[in-house]
């Protein structure tokens, strides 16, 4: 804001801001038309789109794309799946994340450091897949549908931040005063922390939901049963396994002549804009707690 | 309960000398644990957890020095040393993964790494709040997409008979190219798609930095003739350092780490002797065709070396700038 006042001074400067305006211009463009041409390309004629013939609107209209996504039961079986393993396992990050955050804020928790340590040092060495899937088998969770919901309740970077903000934005005075009313731990956690840090609960309520949402590889590795996969399982099969039909049939589009090929394709834009609808269409609300929470998580690194 | 509970509460700040003297001792623990037992319980459920599902697969870990036995489950099987490393090492197919990965997590530290300041840089440069805001909102948009999603759209747009840049490529005479069956296009579409989904969402903590220096620079700078370029080399620039070192050592930590997801939804046959990289051999071997002792060998062996330039990184940071994770 200041060097609006400043600006174009010399020559070299105003060389500069026509060649910034240009690189952003461009920038926005590379960004934003990838998006916007699946979304005219769901809604356009197939063979226009694969001819070259759709660029900047949508062109000879056709509604078949969705007509086929609504009458496919793995998508909404995904969906429905998808949604109850976000809400249900968000609901538990917060659950698990938010109070182990507030009692590793606390100054006279002495373990703080250690366990800060222990659940840091996770960040950087695991145990790797085998293992994981070994002890997940011998918990009974492989094929079943805890294991979109259980071993990822704790996300240790959300963990940090959740922690950076509760250290950083409770004053002291609030906890002493409350401490003086009679208040413990658990009153002031309910009562006090938690209403006053629905920025930093907003911020990794979202990372998980995010998380849960896009979440691919526990349906991969863990689950067998098509009925339990969720969303991103099907949109594999659908996007990249080449598997657009439902039945199957003409779905062998790979050696299916580009005819039936173009059909598919239409089928895959609609996939992509269904499955990615509800993020995009709320980002605008939400970008700014996603930014929040980068703010916050530097501060501790 | 409660009321001896909170009575030491208000007095935390004197109070809590002595507990901390005795806390090497178990019983000064169990003291501890009795005064602030509802801390215990908060931060308890996060400990159960990281304890299952972080440090029992890590104890797990002894499977590679193990024969696997199915009937005595994770750690029954009788030792074997080092045998499935050294088949690993003796394997053909060791020096394959070791370059694929290798070339595909560097290529993507490095451009990853500097793509973002730049676009930090430059954004910095938009004169505007609005705008900024807007240019900056669009960018971080792809980071929200999913892998599935992503790949899904390399697919289309890169189709070799009707996908969008396949054409826009033909246009500007190139014939002919399978981008994603191609040995040689495949780690630059691997590269420039994740640049192009996390840049902009990488770049929003350089721009935390950028919105902290000291304004009175730049109008020092402008008193005495700088322009625009020269204040973002002499005064922004060195403004990222302290950023740039800290998320490099993360980086390094991660050189052996290429997204697994990506890169097996990437695969297929005509691009696997480039695709094929630890994460997804692991799995292959693992989970695929069941060789665990191997497969968690080839695991560790890779967090190791992750782990290693971790270390080596954060050290050298620490002797050459200050700036350290620990």
């Amino acid at each position: 804001m200041r060097l609006k006042t400043l600006r174009l001074r010399t020559p070299g400067d105003i060389a500069f801001t026509v060649v910034l305006g240009l690189t952003c211009a461009l920038l926005l463009f590379l960004t934003l038309y990838p998006i916007y041409f699946v979304v005219i390309a769901s809604v356009s004629d197939p063979t226009l789109v694969a001819t070259g013939g759709v660029s900047f609107w949508p062109r000879g209209i056709s509604w078949f794309g969705y007509e086929q996504i609504f009458a496919d039961n793995r998508i909404w079986t995904g969906y429905r799946n998808t949604i109850l393993y976000t809400v249900v396992g968000t609901a538990l990050n917060l659950a698990v994340t938010l109070p182990a955050a507030y009692a590793l804020s606390r100054r006279e928790f002495a373990p703080r450091k250690v366990l800060m340590l222990l659940f840091a040092f996770t960040m950087f060495f695991n145990g790797g897949l085998i293992p994981m899937y070994l002890l997940l088998r011998d918990l009974s969770l492989l094929d079943n549908w805890l294991v979109f919901v259980l071993p990822s309740a704790v996300n240790v970077y959300n963990l940090i931040i959740a922690r950076a903000f509760f250290e950083n934005s409770l004053p002291e005075e609030l906890f002493e005063a409350a401490t003086i009313d009679g208040a413990n731990y658990f009153q002031f956690f309910i009562k006090m922390a938690l209403p006053l840090s629905m920025a930093i609960i907003s911020v990794i309520g979202l990372y998980y939901l995010v998380q849960h949402w896009n979440d691919f590889f526990t349906g991969l590795v863990f689950v067998r049963t098509y009925d339990k996969q969720p969303l991103q399982i099907v949109l594999r099969d659908i996007l990249i396994s080449n598997q657009a039909f439902a039945g199957g049939a003409g779905g062998a589009g790979a050696t299916g002549g580009s005819y039936a090929q173009q059909y598919a394709d239409q089928i895959k834009y609609g996939v992509i804009v269904v499955s990615t609808l509800p993020v995009i269409v709320l980002y605008p609300f939400l970008q700014r707690y996603f930014e929040k929470g980068v703010m916050i998580g530097s501060v501790k690194g | 309960m409660t009321v001896t509970d909170t009575a030491p509460l208000k007095l935390n700040g004197r109070r809590h000398a002595p507990s901390r003297a005795g806390r090497s001792g178990g019983r000064g623990l169990l003291r501890h644990v009795r005064r602030y037992w509802q801390l215990w319980l908060m931060a308890l459920p996060a400990m159960v957890f990281v304890a299952i599902f972080a440090y029992f697969p890590m104890y797990g870990l002894q499977l590679a020095f193990r024969e696997f036995d199915f009937s005595a489950g994770l750690t029954g099987g009788d030792w074997v040393g080092l045998k499935y490393f050294r088949q690993f090492f003796d394997s053909a197919q060791f020096w394959t993964l070791m370059r694929n990965t290798v070339v595909i997590s560097v290529t993507t530290v490095v451009v990853g790494f500097i793509a973002p300041i730049f676009l930090a840089l430059l954004v910095n440069q938009v004169v505007g709040r609005r705008r900024k805001k807007f240019f900056q909102t669009v960018t971080y948009l792809p980071h929200f997409i999913s892998i599935v999603v992503i790949v899904g759209m390399l697919q289309v747009f890169l189709s070799p008979t009707s996908g969008l840049i396949t054409r826009v490529a033909q246009f500007f005479g190139a014939t002919d190219v399978n981008y994603l069956g191609d040995t040689s296009t495949f780690v630059p579409v691997y590269v420039i798609s994740e640049v192009w989904q996390h840049c902009g969402w990488n770049s929003i903590i350089y721009l935390a930095a950028l919105a902290s220096v000291d304004t009175q620079l730049y109008e020092a700078a402008r008193i005495d003739g700088a322009g625009r370029m020269t204040i973002i080399r002499h005064i922004d620039f060195p403004a990222l350092v302290p950023t740039m070192i800290v998320l490099l050592i993360l980086n390094m930590g991660n050189v052996l780490n290429t997204g697994f997801e990506k890169i097996f939804l990437m695969q297929n046959p005509l691009n696997l002797g480039v695709s094929e990289v630890i994460a997804t051999y692991v799995y292959k071997i693992g989970i695929l065709s069941n060789q665990f002792s191997y497969a968690t060998a080839i695991g560790l062996f890779n967090t190791m070396i992750n782990f290693a330039f971790l270390v080596i990184t954060n050290q050298i940071a620490k002797r050459v700038s200050n700036t350290s994770l620990w």
